[in-house]
């Protein structure tokens, strides 16, 4: 570890002001993104809790554990709670929120007030979904799909859209800020081809952000035309067009696959360079891939339609257009892979995470090759092989690296690190509990095991199990570091300004940073990961 | 019960197709997976970092190495492309000796009706051996017909026909599940399939009591709606004559030429002026409401037996077949040659 000055009484972005107050009306992005931080780790572990209780549920055959119902409204909200509440935010809202204008070389984003709005958005949005589960729930699938939602469904669908609709606002408003932020508040010297990856793939995200999600909220709106007014939209009782939901549904909603994962891609960039010491292997091609996401993003939404009557013609379009996203995935993968190549390798925590990002994304990837082969996605579109494929992309990518993330950048945001052997630990029982979880599905799925089935024929029972044990082993996984992160707060030994010896500007402030981010506002001479004028400058 | 199993029985013309796809998906995946596996552990281990000092030096990016990386897998996911994409298009295009079964899926059951007029509830009897399409509607909300045995699956849309085909290849009882969620008891709402030898499948064809074919029973509410006062059979009428119109060429009043599908006839029995024949008023009303998805499917039989040209289907009014002899496909294909060419001309 690269020894620093002490750091400890001097002012930071955490003491240099105390009380509520001063926390619910900040405008410094830094303390905004721990208000982000705490929301979105209880979304997560409720989220978490429903998927445990349908762990249980699946562990036998029939539907015992809860009723059918509540087995629906279970995978529902678990659904919507990890998908809009916090896959979405997860790491844009909070390491994104703290570290893009950081490493930059900005004091803050370019709207602060805006960016304490979208958190209030947020919590308001949460509030509805919270309350549409304790009034009752809501039983529609996540999807929302017509006329089910629409017509049919007796639970609380209004209120946990609106939800949803409200949190989409913050989305979008985030995505605006860091749009103007990179656009506008770059420091002097820091040009676009010296930015991390990590602010690139921000970016390719934040665009994602602000031309996507206002189709969902347009989509939302005519759910609750048809639903509150019985305008005929899509229920074709009422002469609508039941597939034209999901035209709109997933107009939206596949991009929002790549708002989930591109920031995930980011913070892996970071961690694969810092721990090998090397700059990322092929920095304008994996720059370019994730603004090549964002734009193949929007052109590949019919793949989810191959069965639902979509024309024959449309369906080999989208096939096709699918398998363009191979390129820019591939090319982030196999320039990860290069960049280790007579590197100087540590094994770190965020390093580890690292590794499990990139084998369970290329096993989700691949998986996903599968399901844009029309032939074959007609056997297992809405089965577990789905389910396990994109839990593959969202859980085993996103969270693996929004945990790497989070062990890489603690010791800045908190000035604390934690212990380090817990933390190998959890990251090893994650790595295992996931596969174990989720690979059984591939097999499932597979076998033909349609999803959201509360009961299922007793011949799926032994792949069922050992999902189900894994997801107890999972949990352990996740639940470690709540533990260790909490006590590493006031326990854990100080951190240096740069523990890792890492470049970017984020490790050449006191941690944690002071409010202001720089005293002076650097000026940047160098390309990102340039690891030689580290060395000089830290010696 | 069960030996766990990775590969679902096969029963169905699809099913060795899609899991040959599904193997070499398979090759592709472990390939990949493997070589990236293993070269992050030789790196990792050969370039583990042997003194916190040690600052390696940054390797070039190589432009020939950045192109092949990219063009080589996208080569490989056009294979993926092009063979899924001949299986999709093989399943899109019903043969046209297929028998024709008809289901209308609805909250939380499956109602499938056999052209010989045998009704089943989650139950579908089928013949091995021979190609048999499925036209469907939903009365609610979506639903999806999926088999895994045969490979296939098809939404069930409420508003329209959607239609999957395929030949069951093996005798036995597979799983019919609805794929697409429903509502509380969606995980109720499964079935069997039962894949029969032709001989057994007369047998059971014969042994229900038939309360006539569908065809019979759409005629008796082609009667009591009173559709035949205006459609006569001999072009008198004030509405045009519904006498071979199955699968013909139909000019709108608006100029566009149609094909009389099923799709075309359910849509004018419940939207009548949505598409008007040239040369007739807009006088029919509508029948929203007045005969529900089955019925309408059994007047859209009844049309077709009012076809003259054969080889369109199984031939439902004279399924007259003799007692005990199976011999329902002689019939039809005896005249295919001349009978389709007619239909299928643009």
């Amino acid at each position: 570890m690269i020894t620093a000055a002490p750091v400890q009484q001097r002012e930071n972005y955490l003491n240099s002001s105390y009380g509520l107050k001063s926390w619910l009306l900040t405008k410094d992005h830094k303390r905004i993104a721990l208000l982000y931080f705490a929301t979105i780790t209880v979304f997560f572990f409720i989220g978490g809790i429903f998927a445990t209780m349908i762990r249980l549920e699946l562990a036998t055959p029939e539907s015992d554990l809860v009723s059918a119902e509540t087995y629906n409204k279970l995978f529902t909200m678990h659904g919507v709670i990890m998908v809009f509440f916090f896959l979405v935010p997860s790491i844009p809202a909070t390491l994104g929120n703290f570290f893009l204008p950081i490493m930059i070389g900005a004091r803050d984003l370019a709207f602060p007030r805006i960016n304490l709005l979208s958190w209030y958005l947020l919590i308001i949005g949460g509030a509805l979904a919270f309350f549409a589960m304790f009034a009752g729930g809501v039983d529609t699938g996540w999807t929302f799909y017509t006329p089910y939602s629409t017509s049919y469904s007796n639970t609380w669908v209004i209120a946990t859209a609106l939800g949803i609709f409200v949190a989409g606002f913050s989305s979008i408003l985030t995505g605006l800020n860091f749009i103007v932020t990179v656009h506008r508040m770059r420091a002097p010297g820091m040009t676009w081809f010296r930015m991390p990856l990590f602010v690139w793939a921000h970016y390719a995200t934040a665009l994602l952000q602000v031309l996507g999600t206002p189709v969902l909220a347009v989509t939302l709106v005519l759910v609750f035309c048809e639903r509150l007014l019985h305008i005929g939209i899509f229920d074709p009782a009422l002469g609508g067009d039941p597939v034209l939901f999901q035209h709109l549904f997933w107009f939206y909603s596949h991009p929002a696959v790549y708002i989930m994962v591109l920031p995930g891609m980011g913070v892996i960039n970071e961690l694969i360079s810092t721990f090998s010491r090397k700059p990322i292997y092929g920095y304008g091609f994996v720059a370019a891939s994730s603004l090549a996401l964002a734009v193949i993003g929007f052109l590949v939404w019919g793949h989810h339609l191959f069965v639902s009557t979509q024309s024959v013609y449309a369906g080999m379009v989208f096939s096709f257009l699918s398998y363009f996203v191979a390129i820019p995935s591939a090319i982030k993968v196999f320039n990860w892979t290069a960049t280790l190549y007579k590197g100087s390798i540590s094994f770190e925590t965020p390093m580890l995470y690292a590794f499990g990002f990139i084998g369970l994304f290329t096993i989700g990837g691949l998986t996903g090759l599968f399901l844009a082969s029309l032939g074959f996605d007609v056997h297992v579109t809405d089965t577990y092989f789905v389910i396990a494929h994109f839990h593959y992309v969202m859980v085993g990518g996103t969270i693996m690296a929004y945990m790497g993330g989070l062990h890489y950048w603690w010791p800045k945001m908190t000035g604390r690190m934690y212990p380090d052997g817990w933390a190998k630990l959890s990251a090893g029982i994650t790595f295992l509990g996931f596969n174990l979880t989720f690979f059984p599905q591939f097999i499932l799925g597979y076998l033909g095991m349609p999803r959201r089935y509360a009961a299922y024929p007793p011949e799926f029972q032994v792949l069922h199990v050992l999902s189900s044990a894994g997801a107890s082993i999972l949990a352990i996984g996740y639940l470690l570091p709540a533990i260790y992160f909490a006590w590493s707060l006031k326990y854990g030994p100080i951190a240096g300004a740069n523990p890792w010896g890492a470049t970017g500007l984020e490790w050449k402030i006191p941690s944690p940073p002071p409010t202001h981010n720089f005293d002076e506002i650097p000026i940047v001479t160098h390309e990102a990961y340039d690891y030689s004028s580290v060395e000089a400058e830290v010696a | 019960m069960g030996s766990l199993s990775f590969i679902p029985e096969q029963a169905s013309n699809f099913a060795v197709e899609v899991d040959y796809l599904y193997l070499f998906l398979v090759a592709v995946t472990v390939f990949f997976t493997v070589g990236i596996f293993a070269a992050i552990f030789y790196f990792a281990i050969r370039y583990r970092r042997r003194s916190e000092t040690e600052i390696p030096e940054a390797t070039h990016t190589g432009m020939a190495l950045e192109i092949a990386w990219s063009v080589i897998p996208f080569g490989i996911t056009m294979v993926m492309f092009g063979w899924g994409a001949s299986i999709f298009f093989k399943e899109s295009r019903p043969p046209d000796n297929a028998s024709q079964i008809y289901i209308v899926a609805k909250q939380w059951m499956w109602k499938l009706q056999h052209p010989e007029g045998q009704r089943e509830i989650n139950e579908l009897h089928i013949p091995v051996g021979r190609p048999v399409k499925f036209t469907m509607t939903s009365e609610d909300v979506i639903h999806s017909f999926f088999i895994p045995a045969f490979r296939t699956k098809q939404d069930v849309v409420p508003g329209r026909y959607s239609t999957v085909w395929l030949t069951p290849t093996k005798t036995g009882k597979y799983h019919l599940f609805c794929a697409e969620y429903c509502g509380t008891k969606h995980s109720g709402m499964i079935g069997w399939v039962y894949v029969m030898e032709p001989n057994e499948y007369q047998e059971w064809l014969n042994g229900g009591a038939s309360m006539g074919s569908m065809a019979e029973k759409g005629g008796k509410l082609f009667d009591d709606l009173a559709c035949s006062n205006c459609h006569k059979q001999d072009g008198s009428g004030r509405c045009p004559s519904l006498v071979g119109l199955y699968r013909k060429h139909v000019q709108l009043a608006d100029g566009r030429v149609i094909t009389a599908d099923e799709a075309y006839l359910r849509e004018s029995i419940l939207q009548p002026d949505a598409k008007v024949v040239a040369g007739f008023q807009p006088l029919m009303p509508t029948f929203q409401g007045l005969v529900n998805e089955e019925g309408v499917v059994q007047l859209i039989e009844y049309i077709k037996s009012l076809s003259p040209k054969p080889g369109t289907g199984p031939a439902p009014v004279n399924i007259s077949t003799p007692a005990g002899e199976f011999k329902p496909i002689p019939q039809g294909a005896a005249q295919p040659a001349p009978g389709t060419s007619v239909p299928r001309g643009r």
